[in-house]
C-alpha cells in the first residue's frame, strides 16, 4: 500500500515542479474529456496552452492581460504569506478605478503630464482605503477580512453601476451607462508608438520585482512571512501582527487599485458597467499558482493569460465552447492545489504499521 | 389591495427566499464544521442543470430534485477532496468550484437550451387552496414546505443532539476534537456533503420550479448572497430563515412598488444592501462578544491538521 | 480553410492532415466571416439570432466560406483582443453583435484597413466599418396593436432592462399602438436594471399581473416572464425569438430578429468586392424583423389590425411615431402629421402620455 508521508522539509524541488505538473495534468485530462464529448481534443488544448505562446501576433495580448493580475495577485501574495486573507480585491480593483476616474472627470478639460500621474496615485488611495475597512475591522474587532472583503465587493460593483448609469454618466452618450472617454492626457501610453503594450505591462513586472525584493531581503518582508507562519514567534520577536496586518490590506488594496486605474485608463479608456471582469479573483489564482513568490507570480499570470488568449483561439478554430475555457482554468487550480501535496508530503511504500495518514 | 394580492405577493416572496435558504442552511452547517466553502454558487448551478437534464430527460420532476441533490454533493465532494484530503486553501478552492460550476454547467446545458418542462406544482390539491388565506398555508409546493422544515431540523441537530454537539465542537476546535478522538475530517467531510446537497437542491428550485428552463449563470448570484445570509444570520438557522425570508421580500416589495409606479431607492443602492447589512451584523456580532456574545466557528477555514 | 489559419496549425504542430497553403491555391481559398458575440450562442435571446444569421451564410455559399465565431466576450478591452484575433486569422469581414463593442471596432479597424467590418447598433462608421440594425421599434407596434386588442384590463407590464433609446423606443411605440386601440390604455414599466437574470425578470412579471396587468411584454433577454405569465394565465410576447416552446397559452406572438438576410448580402458583396461602408436601419420591410404566428387565442380583430399595422409599415403608409405628439411634460415632440427621423429615434429619452417609468 501507498501511504502519504509528511517531508521533514517542504521539498524545493516540489514547490517548482508541481505546477508544471498541475499543469500537465490539466492538459492530459482536457484532452480527455473534450476529446470524449466530441471535440479535437489535441487541437483543442494545443490552441489554448501552445498556440498564444508560438505566435508573436498574440504576445502583446498576453502582455495586456497578465499586467493587472500580476499587479493584484503581488498585493495579495503579501497578505496570503502573513495569514491575511483578503479576498475582496476586486472591489478595491473597482474602487480605484473609480477614484481614478474621479480625477480624469474633474481634469478633463486640463492638459499636462501631472494628470496620469495624479490619477495613479487617487487610484492607489482609492484601492488601499477600501481595503483599510477590512484592515480596521479586523484589528480592532476581529472581524473576518474574508468575509468583510468579500462583501465590500459587490458594494463596490454596485456603486461603479450607480456612477455610470447617474451622476457619471457621460452626457453626449445617448444614455448609455458609461463615463466619457479620457483625454490624451488622461490616456496610459504605449510602450512604443502603435503597440498595445501600455506602460502598465514594464511597470506590473517591475513591480514584481520590487515585491521579491522586499519580500525577501528587507525586515518588513521577513515580518511578514514570520507572522504568517508562526504567530506567537512573531510577538515574541516583538513583531507587530497588527502592523502587518494593516500593511498587508493596504498593500494589497492600493496594488488592486493601481491595476484598475491602469486598467481604466489604457484598455478601457473609460468606466462602464462592463468594467469588473474578475481580475480581482483571477489574482487570486494567481498568487497560489505562483506559490505567492513574485516571479512565480509573473509565471502564473502570464499562464491564465495564455488561457484567456488560447481559449478564444480554441473557439475559432476548434469550435470549442467558452465555457470551456472556464473548465480549464478551473481544472488546472484544482490540480494546482491537489499537487501542492507533494511539497509537504512524499508518498512512499507502507512499510510497518505507521502512523496515522493525515 | 385585496387579500388575493396579498396572498399572491407572499407567494412570490417565499418562491425568491426559499434557493437562498437551502443554499445558505447548507453552508451554515458546512461552516459550523469549520469548512468555509465559497463554491456555492457553483454546486448551485451543478443543481439547477443536473435537475433540468433529469426532469426533461426522464419527464419526473422529482428524479429531477434528487438528481439536483446528488450533483451539489458530487460538487461538494470534489472540494472535500481537495480541502480535506490535501489540505488544499479552502478559499481558493471554493472559487475554483465556481468557476467550474460555471464552465461545466454551461457545456452539460447546451443541449438544453430552448427546452422546457412543466414546473413543479403546489404539493396538495388545488381545493385545500381555494381560499386566498389557504393558498399561504396548502398553495406552495414541497421544496418550500422541505426548507421550513430543514431549518427546524437543521436547528435542533445543532442544538439538541449529540451528533450536532460534536460538529460544532469539530468547526469550534478541531484539535480538542481529535483529540478526544471524533474524526475531525469525516464529520467535516459529511458537513460539505449536506452543504452541497442543499446548494444543488437551491439552484433545482431556479431551474425547476421559478424558471422552468436551463439558461447559462441561471442562478445569477445567488450563491452569494447566500454566503452572505449566513454570517448576516450569525451561523443561526432561525435567523437564517429570517433573513431569507426579508431577502425575498425586499426583492418582491421592489418590484411590486416599481410596478405600482412608485420608486423610492436606486436600484445599485438596493442591491448592495445584503451585503452592507452582513457587514454591519459582523461588526455588530463582534462588539456583542465583548460582552458575552458568540459569532463565527473558531475554525472556520482553517485547515486540519494544521500544515 | 483560409492560408492563415493553416499556418497557424502548422506551427501549433497538428496540421498532419491540414492542406498545405499553395500559392495558387489561394484563390480559392474559402472567404473568412468572423463574429464576435457578448453573450453564449446558447442564450436563445440576442447572441443565438445572431448565430443563426451566421447559419444561414454557411448555408448560402458553402465552401466558399468559412465563419467562425468568438462568443461570451466582454465588452472592453477584451472585445478588441477577440476582433483583432478574428482578423489576425484571416477573416476579411468580421461582424461586432453588441453596441459595447464600437469603440473595440473601430479601434481595431483602423489596423486593418482592408479587412471590413460590420458593427451592429453603433453609431461610429469609418471608410472599413459599416453599422447596422434593426428597427424592432416596428415589431413593438404591431405587438402593442395585438395587446391593445386582447387586453381586458387595459394595462399591459413592460419588464425593460436599461433606459437607453433603443429600449425607450420600444416602450413608446409599444404603447402608442396599443394606445390607438385603447385610448385609456396604460403602459406599467418595471426597470430590472439588468439583460439577465432570469428569476427577477419572473417576478416582474408576477408583480405587474398582481398590479392589474393582463399582458405583459419585456426588453431582456430570458423567456422567464413568458413563464411567469402562462403560469397566471395572462397574455405575453416573445422576445429576439420565437418563444412559444416556453408558454403555449400565452405566447401571442414574438418580435423575431432575423440577420440572416443582412448577413447573406453583406457577405456576398465582400466577396464580389462591391461591399461598402455605411449604416442600415432595416425593419418588417426588409425582413430584419418579424412577427412570430399568432396564437390561436389572438382574436380576428385584433389579427386584422396586426396585419393592417404590418402591411401599412411595409408600404410606408404608417410610421409608429407620427405627430401629433407630446411627451409626458407636454412638450410637443412631433409636429401633427410629422413622423420621426431617425435622428430622433436615436436619442430617444422621454415617454409618451399614458406610460409608467
Amino acid at each position: 500500500m501507498l501511504e502519504w508521508r509528511r517531508r521533514r522539509e517542504p521539498s524545493k524541488a516540489m514547490l517548482y515542479l508541481s505546477p508544471l505538473i498541475a499543469i500537465g495534468l490539466t492538459m492530459l485530462t482536457g484532452m480527455l474529456v473534450f476529446g470524449a464529448i466530441g471535440y479535437d481534443g489535441l487541437r483543442a488544448v494545443t490552441a489554448i496552452f501552445v498556440t498564444p505562446l508560438i505566435e508573436p501576433q498574440r504576445w502583446a495580448d498576453l502582455g495586456v492581460k497578465a499586467a493587472p493580475l500580476i499587479m493584484i495577485a503581488l498585493g495579495l501574495a503579501i497578505g496570503f504569506r502573513a495569514n491575511v486573507w483578503n479576498i475582496g480585491a476586486e472591489g478595491q480593483y473597482v474602487m480605484g478605478a473609480i477614484a481614478g476616474t474621479g480625477v480624469a472627470l474633474l481634469t478633463h478639460d486640463m492638459t499636462g503630464w501631472w494628470i496620469l500621474p495624479a490619477m495613479a496615485l487617487a487610484g492607489v488611495v482609492g484601492g488601499a482605503a477600501y481595503a483599510a475597512l477590512p484592515a480596521l475591522l479586523k484589528v480592532r474587532l476581529q472581524v473576518s477580512e474574508i468575509l468583510t472583503s468579500l462583501m465590500l465587493t459587490y458594494v463596490a460593483v454596485q456603486f461603479l453601476y450607480y456612477l455610470v448609469r447617474g451622476p457619471w454618466k457621460d452626457p453626449d452618450g445617448f444614455n448609455f451607462p458609461q463615463t466619457k472617454m479620457f483625454s490624451a492626457s488622461q490616456t496610459l501610453p504605449a510602450v512604443a508608438e502603435g503597440s498595445l503594450v501600455h506602460f502598465g505591462v514594464p511597470l506590473a513586472v517591475l513591480l514584481a520585482l520590487v515585491a521579491w525584493f522586499v519580500m525577501a531581503k528587507t525586515v518588513a518582508g521577513y515580518a511578514v512571512r514570520v507572522v504568517g507562519r508562526a504567530p506567537a514567534a512573531a510577538r515574541h520577536g516583538g513583531f507587530d501582527a497588527n502592523r502587518v496586518t494593516w500593511a498587508a490590506l493596504l498593500a494589497g488594496g492600493g496594488l488592486a487599485g493601481l491595476a484598475g486605474i491602469f486598467e481604466a485608463a489604457g484598455p478601457f479608456g473609460q468606466l462602464t458597467p462592463q468594467f469588473p471582469v474578475g481580475y480581482g479573483f483571477t489574482a487570486i489564482i494567481v498568487a497560489f499558482l505562483g506559490r505567492l513568490s513574485p516571479p512565480g507570480i509573473v509565471f502564473g499570470a502570464l499562464v491564465l493569460a495564455v488561457t484567456y488568449v488560447g481559449g478564444e483561439i480554441a473557439q475559432s478554430t476548434v469550435r470549442l465552447p467558452s465555457a470551456a475555457t472556464g473548465m480549464f482554468q478551473a481544472l488546472l487550480l484544482f490540480f494546482l492545489l491537489a499537487t501542492d501535496v507533494l511539497v509537504r508530503y512524499r508518498l512512499a511504500w507502507k512499510a510497518r504499521p505507521a502512523r496515522s495518514a493525515p | 389591495m385585496t387579500a388575493a394580492i396579498l396572498v399572491s405577493i407572499f407567494m412570490t416572496l417565499a418562491a425568491a427566499a426559499t434557493p437562498i435558504l437551502l443554499a445558505s442552511l447548507g453552508e451554515l452547517v458546512t461552516e459550523k464544521a469549520g469548512v468555509l466553502n465559497l463554491g456555492v454558487e457553483g454546486m448551485m448551478l451543478c443543481g439547477a442543470v443536473a435537475g433540468f437534464a433529469v426532469a426533461y430527460s426522464t419527464g419526473s420532476v422529482a428524479l429531477g430534485l434528487i438528481a439536483a441533490t446528488l450533483a451539489g454533493v458530487a460538487a461538494a465532494m470534489i472540494f472535500a477532496l481537495l480541502t480535506l484530503g490535501l489540505g488544499s486553501n479552502q478559499v481558493a478552492t471554493g472559487l475554483a468550484l465556481t468557476i467550474f460550476g460555471i464552465g461545466a454547467s454551461s457545456l452539460i446545458g447546451a443541449g438544453f437550451v430552448g427546452r422546457t418542462i412543466t414546473r413543479l406544482g403546489p404539493l396538495f390539491p388545488a381545493d385545500y387552496a381555494a381560499h386566498p388565506w389557504l393558498r399561504l398555508v396548502f398553495g406552495h409546493d414541497v421544496v418550500v414546505y422541505l426548507s421550513l422544515a430543514l431549518v427546524l431540523a437543521v436547528s435542533l441537530f445543532l442544538r439538541r443532539t449529540k451528533a450536532g454537539l460534536i460538529l460544532r465542537a469539530v468547526g469550534e476546535n478541531a484539535d480538542s476534537a481529535h483529540a478526544i478522538g471524533y474524526r475531525v475530517l469525516a464529520i467535516r467531510t459529511a458537513a460539505t456533503a449536506f452543504g452541497g446537497a442543499l446548494a444543488g437542491l437551491g439552484g433545482a428550485y431556479f431551474s425547476l420550479a421559478l424558471t422552468p428552463m436551463w439558461a447559462d449563470r441561471l442562478t445569477a448570484g445567488r450563491g452569494w448572497i447566500a454566503l452572505a445570509l449566513v454570517v448576516f444570520a450569525a451561523w443561526k438557522p432561525g435567523r437564517l430563515l429570517i433573513g431569507a425570508y426579508l431577502f425575498g421580500a425586499v426583492a418582491t416589495f421592489e418590484l411590486q412598488a416599481k410596478a405600482a409606479g412608485l420608486s423610492f431607492i436606486a436600484p445599485e443602492v438596493l442591491a448592495m444592501t445584503p451585503y452592507l447589512a452582513t457587514i454591519v451584523v459582523l461588526t455588530m456580532m463582534s462588539l456583542g462578544r465583548r460582552t458575552g456574545g458568540r459569532d463565527a466557528p473558531a475554525c472556520l477555514g482553517k485547515p486540519f491538521p494544521a500544515p | 480553410m483560409s492560408t492563415i489559419i493553416t499556418r497557424r496549425t502548422l506551427l501549433a504542430g497538428a496540421a498532419a492532415s491540414a492542406a498545405l497553403p499553395l500559392a495558387g491555391a489561394r484563390a480559392q481559398a474559402p472567404f473568412g466571416v468572423g463574429f464576435v458575440y457578448v453573450g453564449p450562442v446558447g442564450d436563445h435571446g440576442w447572441t443565438w439570432t445572431h448565430d443563426q444569421g451566421r447559419k444561414a451564410v454557411e448555408a448560402a455559399y458553402g465552401n466558399k466560406v468559412k465563419t467562425s465565431f468568438i462568443e461570451n466576450v466582454a465588452e472592453g478591452p477584451d472585445a478588441a483582443r477577440a476582433i483583432r484575433q478574428l482578423a489576425q486569422a484571416g477573416d476579411q469581414l468580421i461582424f461586432t453583435t453588441s453596441f459595447g463593442f464600437m469603440n473595440p471596432t473601430i479601434q481595431v479597424a483602423k489596423q486593418f484597413p482592408k479587412i471590413k467590418f460590420e458593427h451592429a447598433t453603433g453609431y461610429q462608421r469609418a471608410e472599413n466599418v459599416a453599422t447596422y440594425n434593426a428597427r424592432f421599434y416596428e415589431g413593438r407596434a404591431v405587438i402593442g396593436t395585438i395587446a391593445g386588442h386582447m387586453s381586458k384590463s387595459g394595462q399591459a407590464g413592460y419588464i425593460a432592462s436599461f433606459p437607453i433609446p433603443e429600449v425607450v423606443m420600444g416602450i413608446n411605440a409599444f404603447h402608442l399602438a396599443a394606445k390607438k386601440v385603447n385610448p385609456n390604455f396604460k403602459t406599467k414599466v418595471i426597470w430590472a436594471s439588468t439583460w439577465y437574470d432570469p428569476a427577477k425578470e419572473a417576478d416582474a412579471a408576477k408583480a405587474l399581473i398582481d398590479q392589474g396587468c393582463d399582458v405583459i411584454t419585456q426588453h431582456t433577454d430570458s423567456a422567464a416572464a413568458l413563464q411567469a405569465a402562462e403560469q397566471r394565465g395572462v397574455f405575453a410576447f416573445g422576445q429576439a425569438s420565437d418563444m412559444k416552446a416556453f408558454a403555449p397559452k400565452a405566447h401571442l406572438s414574438a418580435i423575431v430578429d432575423d440577420w440572416s438576410g443582412y448577413y447573406v448580402k453583406r457577405v456576398k458583396e465582400a466577396m464580389d468586392g462591391t461591399w461598402k461602408s455605411g449604416d442600415v436601419w432595416g425593419g418588417i420591410k426588409d425582413g430584419m424583423v418579424k412577427l412570430a404566428p399568432y396564437n390561436d387565442a389572438v382574436t380576428p380583430a385584433a389579427r386584422a389590425a396586426a396585419d393592417e399595422v404590418q402591411k401599412g409599415i411595409v408600404a410606408g403608409t404608417l410610421h409608429p411615431f407620427t405627430g401629433e405628439l407630446k411627451d409626458q411634460k407636454g412638450t410637443l415632440r412631433l409636429k401633427a402629421g410629422e413622423t420621426a427621423s431617425d435622428e430622433i429615434l436615436s436619442k430617444m429619452d422621454w415617454y409618451v402620455d399614458g406610460v409608467q417609468a
